[in-house]
């Protein structure tokens, strides 16, 4: 086994732990921390199959912006709340996981999975290429998306304003 | 591959060990500076079998002594393992950052060409912010595990203040990058070497006279984005004038109040780790990192014609030398700086962030766009 299926491997065992403690651990916040802590290893993951921008942009983003905000809502509510209500969703998310399990399962088996590794050339998931793609191919759905969350923005301001006033 | 390995070891320790010392040092020079500026004596206390040195010796070695052999309190209601883990998440991002950040051009010794930065990666600018943006959760994690409601405010206001802050410093280094045309910190300081006449488009050679003869250096094609960096940086460290997530006056400390001991220890330090990292940063990104003006490769060459030519060695000492004096300008800067301002209200903070710096940094990136084209 070489080096970089070693790290794989091990990458992917932590993942696979940390993905357990955030559907196991008992306090939310605690579980918001093993989330991060899941997150950070993907990142590592996209470093390792030479994509440092996507694994940078991952902590950025998911690591140190969401999550933050996350753990901010977290802190402001009281998790003994949410506690009482996990029971309900048990069921619906163990329907969920075997239905997506049931997807994947099958895919283990089959034989024109690609054996090679993505060659990988010099310049992929370079912010170059990112950029390329993302304002000359891309540009409808980016902007798109940029108009949709604008919106998410203005909701949110104009639902603050409106609990403000009354 | 042994020498390699060796190579990269010793300046990982080269660059830790000075950011740790730095931050030590400054720790001193926080307390004289402020001293001095109050009219006071300052830390004298300390000596060793009656010799105190100049202070700095015994204060170096006295301080963390103290910290380490207190008791170190965990509030019994508040979440052990939490608690024990916010001060290493705090100090981690502030020790790492400086990895990207070049200390020298390249050094040639016994055949080898050894670039003066540990980790030469081509999305640095985006690394440091990622590790910026990971500083957050040692002051929310802290203040969480503490179960004091002074903590929990402080940590909220601390959350709020460095996401708030993220995102103007982010855009405001967008001209930077965009004028340099790279995300790699080393090239960023390559690129100052280059003068302002090789810079300036052919409907602007009347200037030339005049400007020629500046380096281009960051702070003269980005003025503002340095006013703008700045001022975000020295929020996120969290110190005055933006120090709300402590607040002594009404938070007792903030989010550290429940900390003593070592774990306190790595609350400060990191706080120093981030000034010298925003120092080096300023450093780089707008006075040319390790260049010294005129000093190219084999020597000085001065606009006016003259050249000194100096051997490789004593050009990477110049340049090593001048990034670390510009550091610790900068540092010292900060200090001034914190012991001159008084500290903003928590709305003026606010209004500081979202209302001033980041439109003026959106309006830097247009003008910087449009100028950008217009040399064309």
């Amino acid at each position: 086994m070489d080096i970089e299926s070693l790290i794989f491997y091990l990458l992917a065992t932590l993942l696979l732990i940390a993905s357990l403690l955030v559907v196991f651990l008992r306090n939310v916040v605690h579980c918001a921390m093993a989330l991060v802590t899941a997150l950070l290893l993907i990142a590592v993951l996209f470093i390792i199959l030479h994509a440092p921008m996507i694994g940078v942009l991952q902590v950025i983003i998911y690591a140190g912006a969401i999550m933050v905000l996350f753990l901010f809502v977290i802190m402001f509510l009281n998790p003994a709340v949410l506690e009482q209500q996990r029971g309900i969703w048990w069921g619906f998310g163990t329907i969920l996981a075997s239905l997506l399990a049931g997807l994947l399962i099958p895919l283990l088996g089959r034989d024109e999975l690609p054996t090679d590794p993505v060659a990988a050339t010099e310049l992929f998931g370079s912010p170059e290429m990112l950029a390329k793609s993302l304002f000359n191919e891309f540009v409808l759905p980016f902007e798109i998306a940029s108009v949709l969350l604008l919106v998410a923005i203005i909701g949110a301001v104009v639902l603050a304003k409106r609990g403000h006033k009354s | 591959m042994i020498v390699d390995f060796a190579i990269i070891f010793l300046k990982a320790a080269l660059v830790l060990g000075m950011v740790l010392n730095l931050a030590g040092i400054l720790g001193w020079i926080e307390r004289k500076g402020s001293a001095l500026i109050q009219d006071r004596i300052g830390a004298n206390r300390a000596s060793i079998f009656g010799f105190a040195g100049l202070g700095l010796v015994n204060t170096l070695i006295a301080d963390p002594l103290k910290f380490l052999t207190k008791e170190d309190f965990i509030p019994p209601s508040g979440d052990k393992f939490l608690h024990t883990l916010a001060p290493c998440m705090a100090l981690f991002p502030a020790l790492v950052t400086f990895a990207v950040i070049p200390f020298g051009d390249v050094l040639n010794l016994g055949g080898r060409t050894i670039n003066l930065q540990v980790a030469n990666i081509n999305i640095g600018i985006l690394y440091v912010f990622a590790m910026g943006s990971l500083g957050v959760y040692g002051i929310v994690i802290g203040a969480w595990a503490s179960n004091n409601k002074f903590s929990m405010l402080g940590g909220v206001r601390g959350s709020a203040q460095m996401i708030s802050y993220e995102i103007a410093m982010g855009l405001s280094v967008i001209g930077v990058l965009m004028v340099y045309g790279t995300l790699e910190l080393q090239e960023i300081a390559r690129g100052q070497g280059a003068l302002m006449r090789d810079l300036l488009p052919t409907w602007l050679t009347f200037l030339q006279p005049a400007i020629g003869w500046l380096p281009a250096w960051g702070i003269f094609l980005q003025p503002l984005a340095f006013l703008l960096f700045f001022t975000a940086a020295v929020a996120e460290t969290k110190r005055v004038p933006f120090d709300l997530p402590e607040g002594e006056s009404e938070l007792v400390a903030g989010y550290h109040v429940e900390y003593s001991g070592g774990k306190f220890l790595m609350f400060f330090a990191g706080e120093f780790a981030e000034i010298v990292t925003a120092a080096g940063l300023v450093t780089t990104l707008f006075f040319g990192g390790w260049q010294v003006p005129y000093l190219l490769r084999d020597g000085f060459h001065f606009p006016w014609g003259a050249t000194l030519l100096l051997p490789h060695l004593a050009v990477v000492l110049l340049q090593v030398g001048a990034f670390a004096l510009k550091v610790v300008f900068f540092c010292w800067l900060q200090i001034l700086l914190r012991w001159s301002v008084p500290r903003f209200r928590y709305d003026q903070v606010m209004r500081l962030g979202w209302k001033m710096l980041l439109p003026l940094a959106l309006i830097n990136v247009a003008v910087t766009a449009v100028w950008i084209v217009a040399a064309q």
